[in-house]
């Protein structure tokens, strides 16, 4: 029996890595997933085998309440609401961690070992501190809350503290066995991922995103620990390893430190930073028709998404307007900066929704050599990720970070709701080049007319 | 006799290479389904959870099967959202190669 479970868990954990693997491709993405749910199915389905006297009752109604709420979100959630969804589940994987741990701590008649409570008090704290940073993202991100990063001097001296002494108690407990001291351990760490997540900024959320992502796998992988549980330290594994990689292409794309990023506060030293250019600069704007004349009668046109797009909820009508320009026989792609949105892929997602052609999609490694020779470039509500200053500007803070190659086009249009700096409080001298052209409004309205103006 | 603390930690040391050298082969226009696919895979879970929903003294209802049935709960949801939303995901990726 025990041995039988063991290969089943086998199973379960090769299915996980091949549902990854699927991913490499949208082709076999599908079936990959369909792997990951045959895994699961036979997780549970050994667990169930492997159980001394389970509480049948109160395991299935659990199950079916949560799959219940879960199968209904999964069904109404918006695509536009994504980053959103994914810090709420990372903070539910944190949150069940810690009620591992402490069902675990108060299971009467079962004696841990000292190698099991070191690894009781790593999934807790993980856990506990995945748990409330992911709900503070995720306030962050649907905007409800604690939207504005949070600084304040002593903001580092505080987490150091807070962290010794989350591991001061850790080791109590350890000595004396204490639950009080456990829960105190706990209690910390509840207190650590909020102040360690309020400094960081929007623009960072993808990173912040991704890191969380690595942490819930990590507390899984800690729980497996404790439960000397192969198919949970596989599982977690892989998924703290995947969120790790996914948070260093996130800085890798914005040409920061992962240290940098979690200390936060990039805003207000941009803002000081020395490229804000003396003098006043001019600008032209146009009209919506303008804008739609100038891509009607061009060869090829290069769309830049970014967070705006997101934000209006413009994908389908873009989708529109693309449509019709390609049967006017423009060649029209997309340009996809890989911090582009608020989590790693989001604004393919979008795009994806309103049903472009994936062919349209390009990366930006695979795009930017096209800049040069392309009629017009079409910024919707990204700044940062087109800023020449970043190629050009030692000066600037976000020198280094690989653009989209925007101002080499010969037409540049930009469509943005005011000239404000964008996030990192930079000035952007894309939007003050000669063949530049700005048009203000909301993107969503912007591109309805653009629709109007090319279809008639 | 080796300690199993040993055995689980060559299981996760060698769990972390594949891992990554799998994902690095993720394309990255799937980078949000591939977060999305391991909320789920994460829901795993859901296995510790299970195990503290036992009998204890003859006794169904205690403060541990509690918990893990909270636990459960949580999980679950990951585990449908999570995989149902990443289906999703996917059919959109898919109705585009017409």
């Amino acid at each position: 029996m025990e041995n039988l479970s063991a290969l089943l868990y086998l199973a379960a954990a090769v299915l996980f890595i091949l549902s990854l693997k699927g991913l490499s491709s949208p082709v076999t993405a599908l079936r990959g997933n369909l792997y990951g749910v045959l895994g699961m199915v036979i997780a549970v389905a050994t667990t169930f085998m492997l159980m001394d006297k389970p509480v049948l009752l109160l395991i299935i109604a659990a199950i079916a309440a949560g799959g219940a709420i879960g199968a209904w979100k999964a069904k109404t959630v918006e695509m536009t609401g994504m980053p959103e969804l994914v810090a709420a589940m990372h903070s539910l994987v944190g949150l069940s961690a810690v009620l591992i741990a402490v069902a675990a701590i108060f299971h009467t008649g079962v004696e841990h070992t000292p190698v099991q409570k070191v690894e009781l008090f790593i999934g807790a704290f993980i856990g506990a501190i995945t748990f409330t940073a992911s709900v503070v993202a995720y306030g962050k991100l649907s905007g409800k809350f604690g939207a504005k990063a949070v600084n304040f001097s002593g903001q580092h001296l505080l987490n150091l503290v807070l962290a010794l002494s989350m591991v001061g108690f850790g080791a109590a407990y350890f000595v004396s066995d204490s639950h009080a001291a456990f829960l105190m351990m706990l209690a910390i760490a509840l207190v650590l991922g909020v102040t360690l997540i309020i400094p960081i900024g929007g623009a960072d959320m993808p990173v912040v995103v991704s890191m969380l992502n690595s942490y819930s796998g990590w507390a899984a992988a800690g729980i497996g620990f404790t439960l000397n549980n192969p198919v949970l330290i596989i599982a977690g594994a892989c998924v703290g390893s995947s969120g790790a990689i996914l948070s260093y292409i996130m800085c890798k794309a914005m040409n920061r430190s992962i240290v940098s990023v979690l200390l936060g506060g990039f805003g207000a030293e941009a803002a000081s930073g020395g490229s804000t250019a003396s003098g006043p600069k001019n600008y032209k704007s146009g009209s919506a028709d303008d804008a739609a004349f100038l891509m009607s009668n061009a060869d090829s046109v290069i769309i830049v998404p970014g967070y705006g797009l997101a934000v209006s909820r413009a994908q389908h009508a873009l989708q529109e307007f693309a449509q019709l320009l390609t049967e006017q026989g423009v060649t029209v792609r997309y340009a996809i900066h890989p911090v582009a949105g608020r989590m790693p892929g989001h604004m393919n997602v979008l795009l994806a929704e309103a049903e472009v052609p994936y062919e349209q999609v390009l990366e930006m490694e695979e795009i930017n050599s096209d800049f040069s020779n392309t009629d017009v470039v079409l910024v919707i509500g990204a700044n940062d990720v087109v800023n020449p200053a970043a190629q050009k500007d030692k000066q600037s803070p976000i020198y280094g970070m690989p653009i989209l190659e925007a101002h080499k086009a010969r037409t540049v249009i930009v469509v943005k709701r005011s000239m404000n700096a964008g996030y990192a409080g930079l000035d952007n001298e894309l939007f003050y080049m000669d063949k530049t052209m700005m048009v203000f409004g909301d993107a969503k309205e912007v591109i309805e007319d653009l629709v109007k103006a090319v279809s008639h | 006799m080796v300690d199993p603390f040993i055995t689980s930690f060559t299981i996760f040391v060698l769990a972390v290479f594949v891992g990554y050298h799998v994902v690095w082969n993720v394309t990255p226009a799937l980078h949000t389904p591939l977060m999305a696919v391991t909320n789920a895979i994460s829901g795993i879970i859901i296995v510790g959870a299970m195990l503290q929903v036992v009998d204890i003294n003859g006794e169904s209802i205690t403060l541990t099967s509690v918990l893990g049935a909270i636990g459960i709960f949580l999980a679950s949801i990951n585990i449908f959202g999570g995989f149902l939303v990443t289906q999703r995901m996917l059919d959109m990726f898919k109705k585009k190669k017409r």
